[in-house]
């Protein structure tokens, strides 16, 4: 950018020199700002419901997420009709099941990225990256079902937080995949000529130069792969039921997550249930973004010098 | 070809097809040798493999259990309207469901991908400096609101305020039979329009994260070149930075396309289901179902195996759209990338 003049400061001021000259007409001139307003406005536009949705998000469901009892309790006994409770137990079954996908999804997600930057030539190579792209666009809806068919129908297993666990599993590779990917392209090959220089073999190169020189980088890829995976509601619908009890069991029972809890608060016509559903919509929404910031942060201070 | 296309420095770094500059490791790239370079290249490839086998068990698990329900019903699956899918005369056929997916994601895509494009070019083009990275941020803020969230929002608060627009529409509109009150619910927010606009604010980020992408990529030699011919601002990004981002818009539209066709709860929660002999109808100011919300509706539903396989082949109709759209996105810019080098 820095080779050419600011274009903002100077359209104003080419216009008018060229009018001079008498090669710009004023259509071209009218034109070209026209297109300006638009841009701008489509921005703003854009904003509108960003600022929206944040907007009722917190004014509806602030007042309850400064109660103490919010983040203790759970929403054991409490039918829609009375106040009080908490999330705690959606809160807790959120986090479980995205550490649980986390420690399934990252390994592979990891080794995929590995393979594609450091080992992968050739045919299987772009098929793994093209799988890779497809996995990225399928539907939520569409993985829960395939772990329905597998984990259900063929299996004959009870629906449990682990199935759902498993379809997110699919969700969040591709995420993990393609971050990983992009730091590791950007350590700088001296790097690894230089250790295999030294005699070090391929595979420690990689464990012990490569990753660690990429590391924060991956860090922010897996918290943004959690970021998507924790909002995903369909895979719950299919797969994980509801429950107001604290639930610690990935393989039996029911568990309650915050996406569910909104779905099951959002039907209700009392108050203190829509309360609720708009304070586990807030909730969640602070959870992602906390995840999201933290991400981009170690993302910003980790970043490698080269 | 840095030198000859102007291309930024991005273009210089290792693809990830292993072109570029990593191919100096290529002597030790077939992983042969030690035991531990054996098992770690052992260990990479199978993660790869295992992705390839994942989306072919996809497809298999899918297909080989919604064949059987299939084969039991009694109507044409791709042309019929009914879904009856318990009892021993199942009749279901996908013709409401595919209509109202495609005419809610074509509704969210002709909305999303203008302003996408258009914030895109703000972001990349028109915006002072100071303000770039914190907009960018800004629309990638809208990537991380849940879809539940969505779909409360649009319910419980933006919905009342759509049907005044839906009835303007309709009044302007409705002798297009797209915009026909012929269902009686112009005046309710539970229609596939409103369902689309929803959409569409959802894949915004998605058009604009990778629109922004390529036309940041735009060869500078390219701008530079049209401003010194007297091009103004605008003839210059219609000149030079939009037929150069052109592969890329298309392949970010079809990622939010594939996205729109799949979004499960926000539908789920705003669309409003129509009773099973209800008139069939092709406007969009009318409920529905997609094939995600009616997967999505009936999970409950799920008892025997033959009602399931209906579903099953529901979402394997749903997965191969969007399979197809995704693959168009990928060909679109894998032909970008060849070009540009």
């Amino acid at each position: 950018m820095t080779t050419m003049a600011d274009p903002n400061q100077d359209a104003g001021a080419r216009a008018r020199f060229a009018a001079e000259l008498g090669h710009q007409s004023r259509g071209r001139a009218i034109r070209n700002e026209v297109a300006r307003i638009v841009m701008w406005a489509a921005f703003l536009i854009a904003l509108i419901p960003l600022a929206w949705i944040l907007w009722t998000v917190l004014s509806r469901g602030i007042a309850l997420l400064l109660e103490p009892t919010w983040w203790t309790n759970s929403q054991r006994g409490i039918t829609s009709r009375l106040t009080g409770g908490g999330a705690a137990h959606a809160i807790q079954g959120t986090l479980l099941m995205a550490v649980a996908t986390a420690l399934m999804a990252v390994p592979i997600g990891v080794m995929t990225a590995i393979y594609l930057v450091e080992y992968g030539r050739g045919k299987l190579a772009r098929a793994v990256s093209f799988m890779v792209d497809i996995l990225t666009g399928i539907p939520s809806i569409v993985a829960a079902l395939f772990i329905y068919a597998v984990w259900v129908t063929t299996f004959g297993f009870q629906r449990v937080a682990f199935g759902v666990c498993l379809a997110l599993v699919l969700l969040m590779i591709p995420v993990v995949v393609r971050s990983t990917e992009e730091m590791l392209k950007l350590v700088p090959n001296e790097l690894r000529e230089a250790s295999y220089a030294l005699g070090v073999p391929k595979w420690k190169t990689i464990a012990r130069i490569v990753l660690p020189t990429a590391f924060s980088g991956i860090i922010t890829g897996i918290l943004l792969g959690l970021a998507r995976i924790m909002g995903e509601t369909a895979p719950l619908l299919i797969l994980g039921p509801y429950t107001a009890n604290i639930a610690t069991n990935l393989f039996g029972g029911f568990m309650g997550t915050l996406p569910t809890m909104i779905n099951t608060n959002r039907v209700e016509s009392l108050q203190p249930a829509i309360d609720r559903t708009w304070a586990s919509a807030l909730t969640l929404i602070l959870l992602i973004l906390l995840l999201n910031l933290a991400g981009r942060l170690i993302g910003h201070f980790g970043k490698l010098k080269t | 070809m840095p030198s000859i296309t102007g291309v930024s420095a991005r273009d210089d770094l290792p693809d990830p097809d292993g072109g570029g500059s990593l191919q100096g490791d290529s002597a030790s790239a077939t992983g042969r040798g030690r035991l531990g370079d054996r098992l770690f290249c052992g260990a990479a490839r199978g993660a790869g493999v295992l992705v390839i086998a994942l989306v072919t068990l996809i497809a298999v698990f899918l297909l080989s259990q919604a064949l059987p329900a299939l084969a039991k019903n009694g109507a044409n699956f791709l042309t019929s309207t009914e879904w009856t899918v318990s009892g021993d005369n199942p009749r279901f056929g996908i013709a409401n469901l595919l209509w109202v997916t495609i005419a809610s994601s074509v509704i969210a895509m002709t909305i999303a991908v203008p302003v996408g494009v258009g914030v895109a070019l703000f972001v990349t083009q028109y915006c002072p400096a100071w303000l770039s990275k914190p907009a960018a941020a800004l629309i990638d803020l809208l990537a991380a609101v849940p879809s539940i969230v969505y779909g409360i929002w649009g319910a419980f608060v933006f919905g009342p305020h759509i049907v005044g627009l839906q009835t303007v529409l309709n009044k302007l509109l409705g002798w297009l039979p797209f915009f026909d009150n012929d269902t009686g619910s112009v005046g309710s927010s539970g229609t596939i329009f409103f369902v689309g606009i929803v959409l569409s604010i959802m894949v915004l980020p998605i058009v604009t994260a990778l629109s922004r992408e390529v036309f940041d990529q735009t060869p500078i030699t390219h701008k530079e070149g049209a401003l010194a011919l007297g091009a103004t601002k605008w003839e210059m990004i219609r000149t030079s930075v939009l037929p150069f981002g052109k592969p890329g818009v298309i392949s970010a539209s079809m990622l939010g396309l594939g996205r729109a066709l799949g979004e499960t709860v926000a539908v789920l929660i705003i669309l409003s289901s129509l009773a099973a002999d209800t008139k069939w109808s092709w406007s969009v100011f009318n409920g529905g179902e997609t094939f995600a919300s009616k997967i999505a509706n009936n999970a409950a539903e799920f008892d025997s195996a033959q009602q399931t396989g209906a579903f099953i082949a529901a979402g394997l109709v749903l997965f191969i759209l969007t399979f197809i759209v995704n693959a168009i996105a990928r060909v679109v810019i894998e032909r970008r990338k060849v070009f540009s080098e």
